[in-house]
């Protein structure tokens, strides 16, 4: 029955990001851009990340450009930590005065600027002014939070139903096997039977955090906080921590001073392997952002191709593209999930690994 | 490579590693240990009555093994018990024919012994009185025999005639 629901869930849901998408392409349509530079600036624009919520914008027949959200606080640190409403940027349209300090907000970062909200540019047009330390709370940051609620409450809810009995209850009945496939095949193969139960709980936490967000990334919300490279880092810089930090003296001795290989070897490959102790994170983040990243381009893309085309025979063919497309980004969100979580408890288990004879 | 370095977010870096820091340590309280102890629990509880099943089983099977021998045990003892038995009846039956046979044989051969010598001192009496009976019947003849002396001779000559005869 479960299946069934999100069997339906999904169908729904595709249906909504198709159309949304129609509503979205349409409603940013500006007078004197050429078609395909709009659809670019727009894809460029959707993979940023923004300082409010919002959900799609249109332009009405005042020529005015309107925006369906909600502002976030912007907080930053320039003499003194400054909180605001994003509101008071106005979408870069004006200048935000915070303090005697102006702001103005330009391609998705905030700059200081005078009151007239000059910007100066290099020769690669690159804005030179002063960028104040940005902790605002963004679009990103607000999902990223809004998950780890709907997380604490799913599975929060998932862990009190188990103290009434031995079974849970509701959602848990679709999440337990998923749990327990995570234990058993993620944790125990590549972490062993004594050590794994330390790292379960990151690694179920990073599982379902970046299948949840990647998922909602396809989601018409629009939010894409996982093709964002500084949540990829940051996320890979746990697992860098966790592997160095459990790291046994076999483990380092693997790296220093290999076994079982001739002594100008073990000189050579000292520094290759430990090297490799960056690239291996490295990796992670790089193929989760480049994964996401690339989806929502390609994604964007041929559903951009649909108002290029405007005919029926193109673009029907663009839409049936973008369907299938789609289905494939639900695969590559579970995927990503998968194996960011699985390639983090393979280096656990190497940190760990028990030393043999070989 | 360049673009990706200026476009790292601090901020959005910073808030993700507080956030997602924070959640890995809440769900750890309040979802992942109390799950998984629950489920590892539930796993043992299966694994365990599994065990127990399988063990009754098994000393079901042994029990049943048991009765089967100690009931293949009792049939043999009985078996070996009735052999005994016939063996012993056939033993005694024949033991005392030969018995039997034995006592009859001495019996019947100290009856024959008897007999023989009771025969012989019969022989040895009744030839005995034989020869009185003779000397007397013969002194009778001889006496009035030989009141002649023709008589006499008469006499010898048929004794003598006898006794060739004999």
């Amino acid at each position: 029955m479960q299946n069934v629901i999100s069997l339906k869930t999904i169908c729904l849901l595709f249906f909504f990001v198709t159309a949304f998408s129609f509503a979205k392409e349409e409603g940013h349509h500006e007078e004197g851009k050429d078609l395909k530079t709009e659809i670019k600036e727009y894809i460029d624009h959707h993979l940023l990340d923004s300082h409010d919520f919002s959900l799609f914008s249109y332009t009405n027949d005042a020529g005015e450009h309107k925006y369906v959200g909600f502002p976030l606080p912007v907080i930053l640190f320039d003499n003194g930590l400054k909180v605001f409403s994003s509101s008071k940027l106005h979408h870069g349209e004006s200048v935000a005065e915070v303090g005697g300090e102006y702001y103005k907000l330009y391609h998705g970062k905030i700059y200081k600027t005078d009151a007239e909200g000059t910007i100066s540019y290099d020769e690669h047009h690159h804005a030179t002014n002063v960028k104040p330390l940005d902790f605002s709370i963004t679009k990103n940051v607000f999902t990223v939070f809004l998950v780890g609620l709907l997380m604490f409450f799913v599975f929060g809810r998932m862990a009190k139903t188990y103290k009434n009995g031995q079974m849970t209850k509701g959602i848990g009945r679709f999440l337990e096997p998923i749990i327990i496939y995570v234990r058993d095949e993620i944790a125990i193969p590549n972490i062993g039977k004594k050590h794994y139960k330390r790292y379960m709980s990151y690694l179920l936490t990073i599982f379902f955090f970046i299948w949840i967000i990647n998922l909602l990334g396809l989601t018409p919300l629009g939010v894409n906080v996982t093709n964002n490279i500084a949540v990829t880092f940051a996320l890979a810089l746990i697992t860098y921590l966790i592997t160095t930090f459990s790291g046994n003296k076999n483990y380092w001795k693997h790296i220093f001073w290999m076994p079982g290989v001739p002594v100008p070897m073990k000189i050579i490959l000292a520094p290759i392997e430990l090297l490799g102790t960056f690239i291996k994170p490295f990796s992670l983040l790089i193929r989760l952002y480049a994964n996401i990243t690339a989806g929502h381009i390609v994604l964007m893309s041929i559903i951009g191709l649909m108002f290029i085309f405007k005919n029926w025979v193109g673009s029907t063919l663009s839409f049936g593209l973008a369907f299938v497309l789609s289905l494939l980004e639900l695969l590559v969100a579970a995927l990503q999930a998968y194996i960011f979580t699985m390639l983090s408890a393979l280096y656990f288990g190497s940190a760990v690994e028990e030393h043999h004879d070989h | 490579m360049e673009k990706l370095i200026s476009e790292f977010s601090v901020g959005l870096f910073f808030w993700q590693l507080l956030l997602f820091v924070g959640l890995v340590f809440l769900l750890k309280k309040f979802a992942w240990k109390p799950i998984l102890d629950a489920v590892e629990k539930r796993e043992t509880g299966i694994k365990d009555a599994l065990f127990a099943a399988d063990n009754a089983r098994k000393e079901m099977e042994n029990l049943k093994a048991d009765n089967e021998r100690i009931l293949n045990e009792a049939r043999a003892e009985r078996e070996a018990m009735l052999k005994d038995a016939r063996d012993m009846k056939t033993k005694m039956i024949n033991d005392a024919k030969d018995e039997a046979q034995a006592q009859a044989t001495k019996i019947i051969e100290q009856a024959q012994a008897a007999i023989e010598s009771e025969k012989k001192a019969a022989m040895e009496e009744l030839k005995n009185q034989v020869a009185g009976l003779s000397i007397e019947i013969a002194e009778k003849v001889v006496r009035k025999e030989l009141s002649s002396n023709d008589n006499q001779l008469q006499l010898v000559e048929s004794m003598l005639g006898e006794a060739t005869l004999n």
